[in-house]
């Protein structure tokens, strides 16, 4: 690891003019690169972190402007013209995005797209750059990549994407790698795989990577050192051991104890079953229909039985894929199934739309994504209180305003803000949001799908606490179903986990963490939990 | 975020999404401008007509394809014209005239005795008013008369049979104006409900009710109009509901890709999960959403219809003389573009800048809903 800092960020400013006057996003921050170097910038979203990456690469949006400098090499890329500009992006600074899915073009295929930037930049051959495309494939261990050179991105997993996406970023041998949250949309066990490659390839081309995240736990076991960043500065620096073991500053100390904890006492053995599956089974077509011949049949929940007791909250475990949502939505007969679903001792499986709607107050849903969840055209109020107009059609518009009040206060929001709209709140606001909208119907069972995993570590916290002081006051039967373990085990009694619509494991918290049996918890386990520090493996 | 205020429930009021759009769409200087132009122009020719010194069907047979103007007509050279056709009418022969003030004296004489009955004669020209005998011989074979001589003003000339096109253009504006706005909202209105009760309910229904907008589109469109002229007879608004019910299809496709993909969107799936109806999702969930694409589409629409209208106009089918339009005044100006351009150019000016402001509002609204410019 050598001293020579290759990219010095002094004093860089962000701002963007908007509607409501200018806003300023960074506020003259101070960052150092070392060739070679791991850094990692810690933060919770809207902290500016990945604004200060985006405008030392001159890729902000057209409303904001950047001022200081960002000094690569003894040049100022703020002040660097187009062309020289280019130069630099790209080829001796790359970056990587989140969401892999929709970094990749889907018309053309994974070949297509590696072989262009490099005939472009550096002038090779078509041969001579397939080559190439295939060396890079071989280095992000793409497994079988003349035939993957072939293939369109959603013939890929989202593992395979980012790998593909990695390939691209490390195709003109670049200095620096800026990897903005690489792997927040990707299933734990392929996160570990993803940075166990970046470490390796850091080891085999020495480039240096800053690492953008909210996620402490990889920082901790990927990063040489770190910046952590709120609200547009940063509040603490230093080596990653020494912050980690001696935090200096409030905001890091809170960040690293927002690690949701606790645990959920099982309900007492004679409490009533309220929510009830016997092998429930969703299939889905894909294709088929009217001369496109027989349609593909996916069965994405297979056999699962479920018992949810009163007061009880089941942890459904899973990777993407695994078809637990669609479990969640099958047992609120939001999706059509076989086998017998049974609520509070009535048989529901056949219950048509009609038959359903009175039990809707009872069952509840609680979305993952508090941005989409909320009809963006309506107010809070209005969201909030859409559930009365069917289940209690005799309340006045005056008392539903006052049953508006009461739920949004429950869920420690401001109930003189109920005339706001939905995009005037913070993601953490809206989850709350979404939450009093299922609680004003005073249901006895939430299925809780994802509710924390949009969310900011100590916001996730805030949540958590919210929704077990909710299930104590109001007996209420969750499903909580999360891909993050941590959250589960700080809320669930029972936790079950799936894998491609079956039942791999099921059993009470405690058991199922300290003991896995199955070889596939096991390893989801170990990478949720893992903190030993990633190591080029060879 | 978690402190609780007193009672009160005084709530402060958000900003909606249109609030939103409504500001950034008043940072649009283009959009803005061409708002209030579009404004002054709806102004202009609703209230115009009542203002203008002529009517729109008043016919000046003395004054037939006179070049625009600001200054009062009849010219010194044109009165002369005017009395001679007068005269000849009145059979008798000018022996001298001459203007005073604004009165003409005229001396005219006969072979036979003049009847001051005749003097209607003059009463009738579009030049000449109120005519009072001043003097006459003891035959009566000559007569001196004077006649007030009418000051008029064409500022946009006159057409082919002598009606002023001022009032001919605001009152074609009018026609225009109200075609585009009715048949846009039959349209809108059609489409939307149509489009997004098939992309709501899908599946089946989706595919039936989208079929039968395929047929409809496969039907010749002047076919369709004449079929319902022979069905209804000529009726101005009849037509052009039947303009909005065919330019619907579109609207309807456009609703239906947005339906679509609304129906997708989690707080729809909160909205069944909450047990509402379908009829609840799509007024409250669905419209509401989609309504910014449908506004930018009915800007475009608006002069889609104000063209079609002209086509119609121009094959006979639309309005009927002496009611006109931008459409029918363009195309009668085309037809004089040689010898009388000024037909062409003022009602083309009128056409052209409205769709323009149309237009620019069109852009301005799209880039004031378009939540990824964010």
């Amino acid at each position: 690891m050598s001293d020579a800092t290759i990219l010095d960020v002094r004093d860089l400013r962000v701002r963007f003019r908007t509607l409501d006057g200018t806003v300023e996003a960074v506020k003259g921050i101070n960052i150092h690169v070392g060739a070679g170097e791991t850094v990692a910038v810690v933060g919770e979203s809207g902290s500016g972190k990945s604004q200060t990456m985006m405008a030392a690469m001159r890729l902000l949006a057209s409303n904001g402007e950047a001022s200081g400098t960002v000094d690569y090499r003894g040049r100022n890329l703020l002040e660097l013209g187009k062309s020289d500009l280019n130069k630099v992006r790209g080829s001796k600074i790359s970056m990587i995005f989140q969401e892999p899915m929709t970094s990749l073009d889907p018309l053309y295929t994974i070949g297509n797209q590696l072989v262009e930037p490099i005939r472009r930049h550096r002038g090779l051959g078509a041969a001579e750059a397939r080559r190439e495309a295939l060396r890079l494939l071989r280095l992000v261990r793409i497994p079988d990549p003349e035939r993957r050179m072939k293939s369109y991105p959603y013939e890929m997993s989202g593992g395979q994407r980012q790998r593909v996406m990695i390939a691209m970023a490390l195709a003109n041998d670049p200095d620096i790698l800026i990897a903005d949250e690489p792997t927040t949309a990707l299933d734990v066990t392929i996160q570990g795989e993803i940075l166990t490659l970046l470490a390796e390839l850091q080891q085999k081309l020495g480039m240096a990577i800053v690492f953008i995240t909210h996620d402490l736990g990889i920082v901790r076991r990927f990063a040489d050192r770190v910046y952590v960043m709120r609200s547009g500065e940063v509040v603490e620096q230093g080596e990653t051991e020494a912050l980690f073991s001696a935090p200096k500053h409030d905001y890091t100390r809170m960040l690293l104890a927002a690690e949701p904890t606790g645990s959920k006492d099982p309900p007492p053995s004679n409490a009533p079953v309220l929510l009830e599956g016997r092998n429930v089974e969703v299939t889905f077509r894909i294709g088929g229909g009217f001369l496109a011949g027989e349609p593909m049949l996916l069965r994405a929940v297979d056999r699962i039985s479920i018992r949810l007791k009163r007061r009880q909250t089941i942890g459904i475990v899973g990777e993407s894929g695994s078809g637990k949502s669609t479990l969640g939505r099958a047992l609120l007969r939001l999706l059509p199934s076989d086998g017998v679903i049974r609520f509070d001792d009535k048989d529901i499986s056949h219950a048509d739309r009609q038959a359903m709607r009175p039990l809707r107050r009872e069952l509840q849903l609680v979305f993952q994504d508090p941005f989409g969840s909320l009809s963006p055209r309506m107010t809070v109020g209005q969201v909030v209180t859409e559930g009365l107009l069917v289940h209690e059609p005799e309340l006045s518009g005056r008392q539903r305003d006052q049953r508006a009040v009461e739920a949004l206060r429950e869920v420690g929001i401001d109930p003189n803000a109920r005339n706001r709209y939905p995009h005037e709140f913070s993601g953490g606001q809206r989850q709350r949001i979404a939450i009093a909208r299922a609680m004003i119907l005073k249901p006895k069972v939430v299925v809780l799908d994802e509710p924390t995993s949009a969310l900011d570590r100590s916001v996730q916290k805030q949540i958590v606490d919210l929704l077990r002081q909710l299930q104590a006051e109001h007996d209420l039967s969750y499903l909580f179903i999360s891909h993050d373990l941590s959250v589960v085990r700080a809320m669930a009694d029972y936790i079950i986990v799936m894998r491609q619509g079956k039942i791999v494991e099921e059993g009470p918290t405690e058991a199922i963490f300290d003991h896995p049996q199955d070889a596939y918890t096991q390893i989801l386990m170990a990478a949720a939990i893992d903190s030993t520090r990633i190591r080029a493996s060879a | 975020m978690t402190e609780v205020a007193a009672a009160a429930p005084a709530a402060i009021v958000g900003r909606s999404l249109w609030g939103d759009a409504w500001a950034r769409l008043k940072a649009n200087r283009a959009a803005m401008v061409s708002l209030c132009y579009l404004i002054l122009m709806a102004i202009v020719c609703i209230a115009g007509p009542w203002f203008v010194p002529h009517n729109y069907t008043t016919i000046y047979s003395d004054y037939v394809r006179t070049p625009p103007s600001f200054s009062a007509y009849p010219k010194a050279e044109m009165v002369q014209g005017a009395l001679d056709d007068v005269l000849k009418r009145m059979r008798v022969d000018l022996k001298d005239w001459k203007l005073e003030d604004s009165r003409a004296l005229v001396t005219v004489t006969a072979t036979r005795p003049i009847d001051e009955r005749y003097l209607r004669y003059i009463d009738r020209s579009d030049t000449f008013d109120d005519a009072k005998v001043e003097a006459k011989s003891a035959d009566g074979l000559e007569m001196t008369f004077s006649a007030a001589v009418r000051q008029q003003y064409f500022f946009f000339g006159t057409d082919n049979v002598g009606r002023d096109l001022l009032s001919r253009t605001l009152m074609a504006g009018r026609i225009s104006l109200s075609i585009g706005l009715l048949a846009g909202v039959v349209a809108v209105v059609i489409g939307v409900l149509y489009g997004s009760t098939a992309g709501f309910l899908g599946g089946k229904v989706d595919e039936v009710m989208m079929r039968v907008v395929d047929v409809l589109y496969s039907l010749p469109f002047i076919f369709f109009v004449i079929m319902l002229v022979v069905f209804f007879g000529r009726n101005f608004v009849l037509m052009f509901l039947a303009v909005g019910a065919v330019l619907w299809l579109d609207m309807a496709r456009i609703v239906r890709g947005q339906a679509l993909s609304i129906r997708r969107q989690e707080y729809v799936q909160a909205a069944e999960a909450l047990g509402i109806g379908a009829r609840g999702i799509l007024s409250r969930h669905v419209i509401p959403n989609l309504l910014g694409p449908v506004v930018i589409y009915m800007t475009l629409l608006v002069p889609q219809v104000i063209i079609l209208e002209s086509f119609l106009s121009f094959l006979g089918l639309g309005v009927q003389e002496p009611m006109t339009s931008w459409g029918v005044l363009i195309s009668t100006g085309a037809k004089n573009i040689g010898t009388a351009n000024w037909l062409l150019l003022f009602p083309a000016f009128f056409l052209v800048s409205t769709l323009f402001a149309l237009n620019f509002v069109g852009d301005g609204l799209r880039d004031a809903l378009d939540p990824k410019d964010r």
